[in-house]
């Protein structure tokens, strides 16, 4: 293009090329006002500082204890022991075995147990003599392969600085109990990371690094040399914390090691750990299902399988499936009855059906109302009113849709074509026929798809408005997170709501579709 | 309807259509039948069922209900302009039921904003500035999910699920783990409610994307234009128009989930309304009620009178993408 075409060209079009100046600045205006409208919204919430307030450690948890859960093991120092000991309701049941924790015993003598504490009180009596020799470890499992046999008795020997050894004591009578005791404890955490707790001292490897800490006990925690990057230590002597990211957590401290250790997955999801079928196989389960002798002579397995599934105490499948029959319930019947309610008063709301201003105006406004007062508000009000539960939604959901389906309904019936309508009643047809077949087909494709719609919509306001007492899973949800525990339960919850909208949302798509033909969409 | 009787016999061919048509009437009675009953049924298994795993059952509520309403009515009418305004009661006792002037925003020594007013104010706050936000991410996205624009099946695909889970996940959690990592406040209220805006608007935005007109994006494709250029230049002109209309539509919404979403924790208008509920404070709960329902009604008809100016007659698609 040559000088003279582009010149010609802009002669020609005028307003392309010299906008005014407003008109070019606008766009620019515009982004800038949105961006000081950001950072004044930034400066009012003081987003900066919560953000940076939060807490994130927590929020890693909590996001792994979305699809994970932990074990949490309990390693307490005793004199020249361990104690190992698991929370009530571990998911591993009563009596936890687990195998990636592998303990290691020997026979302590002591005069009586009770004796034996407070010789432990009194600086350390029993020394390495007092041992029987480690006799047979004997491992909860079957990983002993990795430790040689000679390293039973490291540990043991290694223990003798700690205490004072007192040569001079009086042997210990042969006549004295022996008891078995854990003298030490070996939590791997996946992958080459390990950590080894003994008496006094506790040896965490993480990759190629390892970290050992002298505990003495009730007084203090002490790292041997320099702290790595995943461990941490507030004050010299408090207790230490290591991190092995997902798989885990430990808290070291002067009396008691607490592991935290992770497993992806959701823990007994089928069955809890009080069942008889708890940590069966699948195959074994549908085996004793179909063919094995009644496990409780009163039902059947199926029926107790079936029972323990919804009673589970983890999980509380039945009170879940409930709660979420309670939301769609709500949905349902509150679209419903707004829809059955606002029909005949959409009719009379409507200026070309009922020829009387007061009347349409009056109607329209009362509709504003129900609409503008918030569904929120409803729902409070009426959770007051009938209590926590379904009811209140439902009535929060009825009377804000009514207020929606009479606009809409309204709105659907003022634009309709006349024609039908003259055509009806120029045969003579009573007020009551000419609605029913002048104006009624004409509307009622529009009206039904608008109720599909919002029975939708709805199933998801239902969980919202359930949280502040409505009833149905929203309160359910709301309860998991308030506790901060339960996050696989949310996680799980989540997943049904998701299901439930996608299954409507499909359902309400395509009987749209079929109403009222592709544009539905 | 009585049949109307022949004047003269129909021939063979007509009694087959009338016989033809009196198979679809009658099938169509069943269906319309059949479909009413499941209803009925559907309807009193769902009463029933609500009426029954609720607290209190509704015929022995029902009397509670206008006692509950009757507790409603402050002791004055004036009650409610003190509450509103924070002006001092002659009923104060010293409680928080007659306290008003507590609640003041100072901001210098005499200029201070009543505190409904303010929470207000932190509400449509939270909810136009996670519109901005849901607007500016949903607006990147939408093109990458058009198919006029988006070649790549699997990209389309993957932003269009994305979205569907951002619009069906529960606001709720969202606003519960964020409460539970950044405490109580406003800024979970905003995280929440934005990430369900992006994926709101994103569908409505990529549906408008898809009907827009190509000759202009074709031009530019000619003169060598890439393809942010052609997006630019050619299709956002188009459908600005529409983007802005929905995410007005959007802000009417989000001023109503935002003052949920502050019921549950998230601070703002609703956590005061709950809480004088709860508290039975009725000259405040009525005040809190009125003033959200005079902010929503000019919310809606700032937001309609917009749109109107913005595209005429035709967006007046009330309750799309609730």
């Amino acid at each position: 293009m040559t000088e003279a075409d582009s010149s010609a060209l802009m002669a020609r079009h005028p307003a392309v090329f010299n906008r005014p100046l407003m008109e070019r600045l606008r766009g620019f205006l515009v982004a800038a006002g949105i961006g000081l409208y950001l950072v004044f919204a930034w400066w009012l919430f003081a987003i900066g500082q919560v953000v940076s307030g939060g807490n994130w450690d927590i929020a890693g948890t909590y996001l792994a204890d979305w699809v994970s859960y932990e074990v949490r093991p309990n390693i307490d120092f005793e004199d020249n022991a361990l104690a190992i000991s698991f929370p009530r309701f571990s998911p591993l049941g009563d009596d936890p075995r687990p195998e990636w924790l592998v303990t290691e015993t020997a026979l302590v003598e002591s005069r009586s147990s009770a004796a034996g504490e407070a010789a432990g009180q009194g600086g350390g009596a029993t020394s390495g003599e007092g041992f029987l020799g480690a006799l047979g470890g004997k491992p909860a499992d079957s990983s002993p392969a990795e430790r040689p046999q000679e390293s039973f008795l490291g540990p043991v020997g290694g223990q003798a600085p700690a205490s004072e050894s007192a040569p001079g004591q009086p042997a210990i009578q042969p006549a004295a109990a022996t008891r078995e005791v854990v003298v030490r404890a070996d939590v791997s955490l996946g992958g080459e990371n390990r950590i080894l707790i003994e008496p006094g001292r506790v040896a965490v490897t993480r990759g190629d690094e390892t970290l050992v800490l002298d505990v003495e006990r009730n007084v203090s925690v002490t790292p041997q040399g320099d702290l790595p990057e995943w461990a941490s230590q507030r004050a010299p002597g408090a207790k230490v914390i290591v991190r092995f990211g997902f798989a885990g957590r430990a808290e070291i401290e002067d009396d008691e090691v607490k592991v935290r250790r992770r497993f992806l997955g959701w823990e007994n999801f089928v069955f809890d750990t009080r069942s008889s079928y708890w940590g069966k196989p699948a195959s074994e389960v549908l085996g004793l299902v179909a063919f094995g002798e009644r496990i409780e002579p009163a039902r059947s397995n199926l029926a107790l399988a079936w029972d323990n599934i919804v009673n589970n105490a983890d999980w509380q499948h039945g009170d879940v499936w409930l709660k979420l029959l309670q939301t769609i319930v709500m949905a349902f019947a509150g679209t419903v009855l707004a829809s059955l309610l606002a029909f005949p008063l959409a009719f009379a709301a409507a200026r070309n059906i009922t020829p009387n201003r007061f009347a349409n105006q009056a109607l329209k406004r009362f509709f504003d109302f129900l609409r503008s007062v918030d569904m929120l508000i409803w729902a409070l009000f009426f959770t007051r009113a009938f209590g926590p539960g379904p009811l209140a939604g439902i009535s929060a959901i009825f009377f804000t849709d009514t207020g929606t389906f009479g606009k809409l309904y309204s709105e659907a019936l003022e634009n309709i074509d006349d024609k039908q309508r003259e055509g009806v009643r120029s045969v003579g047809a009573s007020p009551a026929s000419v609605q029913r077949f002048g104006v009624v087909p004409q509307v009622l494709p529009v009206f039904l798809s608008q109720s599909l719609y919002f029975w939708e919509s709805n199933t998801r306001s239902a969980t919202i408005i359930g949280a502040v007492g409505a009833g149905g899973i929203g309160l359910k949800l709301w309860e998991a997170m308030r506790t901060n525990q339960d996050w696989e339960n949310v996680a799980y919850m989540v997943i049904l709501i998701l299901i439930v909208v996608f299954v409507f949302d499909n359902i309400s798509t395509m009987l749209r579709q079929r109403l009222i033909g592709r544009q539905a969409g | 309807m009585t049949t109307i009787p022949h004047p003269r016999p129909l021939s063979e061919a007509g009694l087959a259509v009338e016989r033809h048509w009196r198979e679809l009437a009658g099938r169509r009675r069943l269906y319309t039948v059949g479909g009413i009953l499941f209803l009925v049924l559907a309807m009193s298994g769902s009463l029933w069922f609500a009426n029954d795993s609720n607290a209190g059952k509704f015929f022995d509520r029902l009397p509670y209900l206008f006692d509950f309403a009757g507790q409603m009515v402050p002791r004055d009418g004036w009650e409610i302009w003190r509450a509103l305004f924070d002006l001092s009661s002659p009923y104060d006792d010293g409680s928080l039921k007659y306290n008003y002037p507590d609640g003041r925003v100072y901001f210098t020594e005499t200029l201070y904003l009543p505190e409904y007013f303010y929470k207000m104010l932190e509400t449509i706050n939270i909810a136009l500035a996670s519109t901005l936000v849901g607007f500016g991410l949903g607006f990147l996205l939408c093109f990458l999910a058009a198919s006029n624009l988006t070649t790549r099946r699997w990209l389309r695909f993957f932003v269009r699920r994305f979205m569907e889970v951002l619009r069906a996940f529960p606001e709720i959690v969202i606003a519960g783990f964020f409460l539970a990592v950044l405490s109580i406040g406003a800024v979970p209220a905003i995280i929440a409610v934005s990430i369900h805006t992006v994926g709101a608007l994103g569908k409505m935005f990529f549906e408008v994307v898809e009907n827009a007109d190509m000759k202009a994006e074709e031009g530019l494709r000619a003169a060598g234009a890439n393809w942010v250029e052609r997006v630019w230049f050619s299709i956002v002109p188009q459908v600005m128009p529409n983007f802005l209309s929905y995410g007005l539509l959007r802000l009417e919404i989000n001023v109503r989930a935002s003052t949920i979403i502050g019921a549950v924790g998230g601070g703002g208008i609703g956590e005061a309304l709950r809480l004088s509920i709860s508290r039975n404070h009725e000259a405040k709960t009525l005040a809190i009620i009125l003033l959200l329902f005079c902010t929503i009604v000019a919310v809606d008809q700032l937001s309609a009178w917009l749109r109107s100016r913005i595209v005429g007659r035709q967006a007046f698609e009330f309750g799309r993408g609730a």
